[in-house]
C-alpha cells in the first residue's frame, strides 16, 4: 500500500512537473526567448490541428461516425471570423469587384466573439445536416457528409457579398501570441476529454462498438449521435477561425474536401479513439512535412547529383509512409488507448526486458 | 510488437526532426559565424505540387535560370533557396518562415498564385523581408504592404487591355467566361467586363458571362448558351489548364468568334493540349519572344530556349517573369549595396527604367510594376506570334 | 432556347453521362464486392491517361495497339492496388479499408505529381474520334457520339458476365454474402481481382474516351470525376451496374440541364452532384435499381 501511494504521489509530481515544462517552454517561446517564427508558426499550426483532428476523433474515434465533413465546418469558422474581424474601414479596399452586404459591412465583432459565433454557426449547420444525415450507415455516412462540406463550399464560393467570393479575404488580424491557439487548444481538448469521459461519452463508445446493443441499453442514438457530430463541427469551427486568423486570409478553395483527408490522416496516425494520441499526431504531421522537405531539395553525393530528390518527392515520402502506416501499423501511435504513466512505465519495462505488470491500473493520464 | 514499430517509427520521425533542425542551425551559423558570408540567399516559394504544381515549376525555371547567367552580386554567390508551398495557405505560410528565419534569405521571390501570396504577405511585412512576385496578379497581393512587389501587370490593367483591343479589332458584343473559385480569373473577367461595357458605352454590350467551377473539364454547357447569343468574341480568362479544353470545346461546337484571354494562356500547354484549334486565338502578354523589347529579353530568349530544349518549344511567359523577378531583386541589392531588408526594400521601390525580358519596369507606389504597354498575341502554325501592342492610359 | 441549342445541351448531357456511367461501373462492382468506396478508382482513371499519352507520344505506337497497352497496364495497377493496399485489410473494420482507399488515391496523386510535374500533358490526338460533324446544326466530335454506343456495348459485356458465366455467379455469390461464398469454396480473392480487372478495365477506356474529348492530362485530373462517378453508382443503386450507367446518364443530363435553363445558377453546378446524392441517401438510400439491404446483426 505504502509503495503504491509513493508512486502515485510521483505520477503526480512528475505529471505537474511536465506541465509546468511545457507551460514554460510555451512561455519562452511565446516571449521570442528561445526558438524562432519558424518554430512558432509550426507550433500554431500543430495545435490548431490538434483541436479539428480532437473534434474528428470525437466523431470518427469515439463516436463511429465516418464522417467527411471537417473541412466545411471549418471554413464556416474561418469565414465568419474572416467576415467579422476585418477592420470596416478595409472593407471596401478588399471586396473590390462586388460590394459587401450593408447587412454585415458594418459589423465589426472582437476576435474571440467571432470565433465563438464561428463554432456556433458550424455546431448549427451539422444539426442541420445530421438530422438526415446521421441515420446513415458507416461509407455512405461518409460520403454524405463529404458531399455536404463540398456543397458548405460552393455556396461560400457564391455568396459573393458576403464572403468576397473567390477572392476571399485578406488582412483578417492575426493572432497576438501562442497563448491563443495553445490556449483555445487546451480548452477545447479538455472540454472534449471531460465529454468522452462523461455519461455521453460512455454512450458515444457504447454506439461505436455497437450501435444496435447500444440501442437496446436504453441509449438514444439519434440524440447522441447529433451531439457528437454538433460539438465536433463546433470545434472544427472554432479551429478554422484560429487558422484564418493565424494565415490572415482565407478563400474557399482552401476547404476543398481533400482538406479533411489530412485530418483523417493524422488520427489515424494518432490512433482513432484516442485524444492524446492524435495531440501527438497532429505535431508530427506538420512537423514531420516540414521536416521531410529535406527531400525535396537536390541531393548531391560525391558530385553527384542524385535525380529523384526534386520538388514533390516529399510529398511522395509522405504518401508512402502514411500507406505503411494504414497497411501494418493500424493502431496508430496509440490505438484506442490514452498516454498514461503506465503506458510509459511499460515501455521501459519491456525494454528492460522485464516481465510487464499484471494488472494494469488506472494511472494519471495527460 | 505493431505498437512497438510504430513507435519506433513515430520516434524516429520526431527525432530526425530535431536533428533536422539541428543541422539547419548548425548550417548558416557556420557560415555567418565569420561575419559576412560569401553567399548571399534569395528564397523562392513556389507551388511545386498541388493545383499550381504546373505553373509553379515553369516559373521556378525562369528563376533558376536566371540564377544560372546572374549567379553573383556584391562579389558574393546568390543561392537559390526553393521550397514548395504545396498550393496550400497554411504550407505556404510555413515555407516562408522557413525561408526567413532558417534560411536567412535577405529577399524572396515568388509566387504562382496569388492566394498563397497574400497568406504570406503579412509575415514578409513583419519580418521586413523584400518579396517580389512574378506573376501573382490580384491586386491584393501588394495593397497595403510596402514590402511585397511585384514584376507583372495587374488584374484591372489587362481586363483593360483586353477590352480596348477587342473594341479596337471591331468587336460589339462580347461573352465572358470565368472560373468561379480562381482569383485571377474572376478578377480578370470583371475589370474586363467593367471597361468593355464603359468603352462600348453600351450595358447590354456583354451579352453572357458564365462561370464555371475549379477542377470542371467541361464546358460544352456554357459554351452552347454562349453560342446561342452570338458575341463577336468571347472573354475566357483561365489557368493554361483549363484554356485549351474551352478552346477545343468551343471549336467542336462550331464557334468561330475570336476567343481571347490573359497572359496564362501564353504557354506551351496551351498549344500542346488544343492543337490545331488553338489557331487564332488572341492573349495578351508581356513580352514578345520573336521580337524582344530590350537587349536582356534577346539573350533571354535564346539562352532560355536552348535551355530548355526539346522539353517545351516555346518559352512560358512565367518563367520570363520568374527570370526578371530574381534580376530585379539583384540589382536592388546591388544598387543597396547590402543586403539588409529595408535598404533592399527601398531600392525595389526606387527601381527607375529597369529594362528586363518583360519590358521597362518602374514600381507604382503600392510596389507593382507600372507597366502601360502590353503585347498581343495569336497562334499562329503552333506558334505564339506578335500581332499588336496596346497602350493604355490607367 | 431555339430547339437547336436544346438538342446541342441534351447532346452534351448524354456525352459526358455515358463517361461518368463508364467509370461509375468500376464503383458500383467494387462497392458491390468488397463493400468498399474506392476512392483510388478516380486516380486509377487519371493514371490510364497518362499510359495513353506516353505509349502514344513517347513511344509513338499507332493508337489500336496504345489502347490494348494502356487497358493491360491499368489492369495491372488496379490488381496491384487491390493486392497490396486492400487485401491485407480484408478483415479489418470498413473503415480502415476506406482510409487505405484514401491514402492510394493520395499515394497515385503525389507520385504522378512527381513523376510528369503539374504541367498539363495534351492527350494524343486519335484521328477519327476527334474529327468534328455535324448534323442539323448541332457540332459533334465523333467521340460524343461513340461514347455512349461503347458505353451500351461495355453494359452488356459486364451484364453477360455477371449473369452467365461461372466467374460472374461467383461473384453475385461473393457481393451477396461474402462468409457463405467462401464456405462454399469460392476463391475470394480470384473474385476480387477479377472484379478489379473489369473495373479498371472500363477506366482505362473511360480514361481513353475522356481524354478524346477533354484532351489534358494531369495529376489531379481524377478527383472530380472519380466523386462524381461514385455519387452516378448511389443514384443509380450501388452494386447495380445497370443502375450505375442510369445514373451516370441522369447526373449528366442534370448537370448540363442546370447551365442550360437556369443559366444564373451555373456557379452550382457542382454542387448539383452532391445534392442529388444527399436526397437519394435520404429519400431512397438503395438507389434507383438497388436491392434493399438488411443489415445483419
Amino acid at each position: 500500500m505504502m509503495i503504491n501511494n509513493n508512486r502515485k504521489l510521483m505520477r503526480r509530481s512528475l505529471t505537474v512537473l511536465i506541465i509546468i515544462a511545457f507551460a514554460s517552454i510555451i512561455i519562452l517561446l511565446d516571449t521570442k526567448t528561445i526558438g524562432d517564427n519558424y518554430v512558432r508558426r509550426i507550433l500554431n499550426l500543430g495545435a490548431i490541428y490538434a483541436i479539428v483532428s480532437v473534434s474528428m476523433n470525437l466523431v470518427n474515434g469515439f463516436t463511429g461516425l465516418f464522417s467527411l465533413g471537417q473541412a466545411g465546418f471549418m471554413a464556416i469558422g474561418a469565414f465568419t471570423v474572416a467576415v467579422f474581424t476585418v477592420p470596416v474601414e478595409l472593407r471596401e479596399a478588399i471586396f473590390y469587384i462586388v460590394p459587401q452586404n450593408p447587412l454585415v459591412a458594418n459589423i465589426e465583432l472582437p476576435f474571440f466573439v467571432a470565433l465563438i459565433l464561428g463554432g456556433l454557426l458550424a455546431a448549427l449547420v451539422s444539426i442541420l445536416i445530421g438530422m438526415p444525415v446521421l441515420r446513415l450507415k458507416s461509407d455512405y455516412l461518409a460520403i454524405a457528409t463529404l458531399g455536404f462540406s463540398e456543397i458548405i463550399r460552393i455556396i461560400f464560393t457564391n455568396m459573393k457579398t458576403i464572403t468576397n467570393g473567390a477572392l476571399g479575404i485578406n488582412r483578417i488580424p492575426g493572432i497576438p501570441t501562442m497563448w491563443i491557439t495553445f490556449g483555445v487548444a487546451i480548452v477545447s481538448i479538455i472540454f472534449i476529454v471531460l465529454l468522452i469521459n462523461s455519461s455521453y461519452g460512455r454512450a458515444f463508445k457504447a454506439i461505436r462498438e455497437d450501435d444496435i446493443a447500444a440501442e437496446a441499453m436504453g441509449i438514444n442514438l439519434f440524440k447522441h449521435k447529433v451531439i457528437s457530430f454538433a460539438i465536433g463541427a463546433f470545434f472544427a469551427g472554432i479551429g478554422g477561425g484560429l487558422l484564418a486568423s493565424l494565415l490572415g486570409t482565407v478563400d474557399p478553395k482552401q476547404f476543398y474536401f481533400t482538406m479533411t483527408y489530412n485530418f483523417l490522416l493524422i488520427i489515424v496516425l494518432g490512433g482513432m479513439g484516442s485524444v492524446s494520441g492524435t495531440i501527438i499526431g497532429s505535431f508530427v504531421v506538420t512537423a514531420g512535412l516540414e521536416y521531410l522537405r529535406i527531400f525535396d531539395e537536390p541531393l548531391t553525393v560525391l558530385g553527384v547529383n542524385i535525380p529523384i530528390f526534386r520538388a514533390g518527392f516529399r510529398m511522395v515520402i509522405f504518401s508512402f509512409l502514411l500507406m505503411i502506416l494504414v497497411l501494418f501499423f493500424r493502431q496508430g501511435i496509440m490505438g484506442q488507448k490514452e498516454l498514461s504513466w503506465d503506458m510509459i512505465e511499460g515501455w521501459f519495462k519491456r525494454r528492460k526486458g522485464l516481465p510487464k505488470k499484471g494488472k494494469v491500473d488506472k494511472g494519471g493520464t495527460i | 510488437m505493431k505498437k512497438f514499430m510504430s513507435l519506433i517509427l513515430c520516434l524516429s520521425m520526431v527525432l530526425s526532426l530535431f536533428t533536422a533542425c539541428a543541422k539547419n542551425d548548425s548550417l548558416p551559423s557556420s557560415e555567418t559565424a565569420s561575419g559576412d558570408s560569401d553567399v548571399i540567399k534569395i528564397g523562392v516559394f513556389e507551388p511545386l505540387t498541388g493545383e499550381n504544381g504546373g505553373g509553379g515549376s515553369q516559373e521556378v525555371g525562369g528563376i533558376k535560370y536566371a540564377n544560372k547567367i546572374y549567379g553573383e552580386v556584391l562579389g558574393k554567390k546568390v543561392e537559390l533557396v526553393i521550397v514548395d508551398n504545396k498550393s496550400d495557405k497554411g504550407e505556404a505560410t510555413t515555407a516562408v518562415t522557413r525561408l526567413i528565419e532558417k534560411d536567412k534569405v535577405v529577399a524572396i521571390i515568388g509566387s504562382y498564385g496569388s492566394g498563397v501570396s497574400i497568406a504570406a504577405g503579412d509575415i514578409i511585412k513583419q519580418s521586413k523581408i523584400p518579396t517580389m512576385g512574378a506573376s501573382c496578379t490580384n491586386p491584393m497581393v501588394t495593397q497595403g504592404n510596402e514590402f511585397y512587389f511585384r514584376a507583372c501587370f495587374l488584374d484591372p490593367f489587362q481586363g483593360n487591355v483586353m477590352a480596348t483591343y477587342a473594341i479596337n479589332s471591331g468587336a460589339n458584343t462580347a461573352a465572358v467566361i470565368m472560373q468561379n473559385g480562381d482569383d485571377y480569373s474572376i478578377g480578370l473577367g470583371n475589370f474586363f467586363i467593367k471597361s468593355f461595357k464603359e468603352l462600348t458605352e453600351d450595358e447590354n454590350s456583354i451579352v453572357a458571362t458564365s462561370e464555371f467551377q475549379v477542377n470542371d473539364t467541361d464546358f460544352n454547357a456554357i459554351l452552347t448558351n454562349i453560342k446561342s447569343k452570338n458575341p463577336d468574341v468571347i472573354f475566357a480568362p483561365s489557368s493554361a489548364t483549363t484554356a485549351p479544353l474551352i478552346i477545343k470545346q468551343a471549336r467542336a461546337l462550331g464557334i468561330t468568334c475570336p476567343i481571347m484571354g490573359g497572359d496564362t494562356w501564353e504557354n506551351p500547354a496551351v498549344i500542346d493540349v488544343a492543337g490545331k484549334d488553338a489557331e487564332g486565338i488572341v492573349l495578351s502578354t508581356f513580352f514578345d519572344e520573336n521580337d524582344p523589347a530590350t537587349e536582356e529579353a534577346k539573350s533571354f530568349v535564346e539562352g532560355y530556349k536552348k535551355e530548355l530544349g526539346d522539353s517545351e518549344p516555346i518559352i512560358p511567359a512565367v518563367a520570363a517573369l520568374g527570370y526578371d523577378a530574381y534580376l530585379l531583386v539583384l540589382d536592388a541589392i546591388e544598387r543597396a549595396g547590402s543586403t539588409d531588408g529595408t535598404a533592399i526594400r527601398d531600392a525595389i521601390a526606387a527601381t527607375k527604367d529597369f529594362e528586363g525580358v518583360t519590358g521597362v519596369i518602374n514600381f507604382t507606389d503600392e510596389g507593382d510594376a507600372d507597366k502601360n504597354i502590353a503585347v498581343i498575341k495569336t497562334v499562329k502554325d503552333g506558334q505564339f506570334v506578335y500581332i499588336d501592342t496596346v497602350e493604355v492610359k490607367q | 432556347m431555339s430547339f437547336e441549342t436544346f438538342m446541342q445541351q441534351l447532346a452534351n448531357g448524354i456525352s459526358i453521362g455515358s463517361l461518368y456511367a463508364l467509370i461509375a461501373i468500376g464503383y458500383t462492382m467494387v462497392y458491390g464486392i468488397l463493400r468498399l468506396i474506392n476512392f483510388a478508382h478516380g486516380d486509377i482513371f487519371m493514371m490510364a491517361a497518362y499510359f495513353m499519352v506516353f505509349s502514344m507520344i513517347n513511344f509513338s505506337l499507332p493508337w489500336y495497339i496504345a489502347i490494348v497497352l494502356v487497358i493491360i497496364s491499368t489492369v495491372i495497377l488496379g490488381v496491384v492496388i487491390e493486392r497490396i493496399a486492400y487485401k491485407p485489410l480484408r478483415d479489418a473494420p470498413r473503415m480502415s479499408i476506406m482510409i487505405s482507399a484514401i491514402g492510394v488515391s493520395f499515394f497515385l496523386e503525389n507520385l504522378a505529381t512527381y513523376l510528369f510535374t503539374g504541367v498539363p500533358k495534351g492527350f494524343p490526338d486519335i484521328p477519327f474520334l476527334t474529327q468534328a460533324a455535324n448534323i442539323g446544326g448541332i457540332s459533334l466530335s465523333v467521340a460524343t457520339i461513340v461514347t455512349p454506343i461503347i458505353t451500351i456495348i461495355l453494359l452488356l459485356c459486364v451484364l453477360f458476365i455477371t449473369n452467365k458465366t461461372k466467374i460472374g455467379m461467383a461473384m453475385r455469390a461473393v457481393s451477396k454474402d461474402y462468409e457463405t461464398a467462401r464456405l462454399m469454396g469460392i476463391k475470394i480473392n480470384r473474385v476480387i481481382s477479377t472484379t478489379f480487372v473489369i473495373g479498371s478495365a472500363l477506366a482505362a477506356v473511360g480514361a481513353v474516351l475522356w481524354g478524346a474529348k477533354y484532351p489534358s492530362v494531369m495529376p489531379l485530373m481524377g478527383v472530380m470525376p472519380g466523386l462524381k462517378c461514385f455519387v452516378a453508382a448511389v443514384l443509380g443503386g450501388i452494386g447495380n451496374t445497370t443502375g450505375a450507367v442510369i445514373g451516370g446518364f441522369i447526373l449528366g443530363m442534370g448537370e448540363m440541364m442546370i447551365v442550360a435553363f437556369l443559366p444564373l445558377l451555373t456557379g452550382y453546378r457542382d454542387a448539383f452532384a452532391f445534392i442529388v446524392l444527399i436526397i437519394v441517401l435520404i429519400v431512397k438510400p438503395t438507389g434507383l435499381l438497388g436491392e434493399k439491404v438488411t443489415d445483419k446483426v
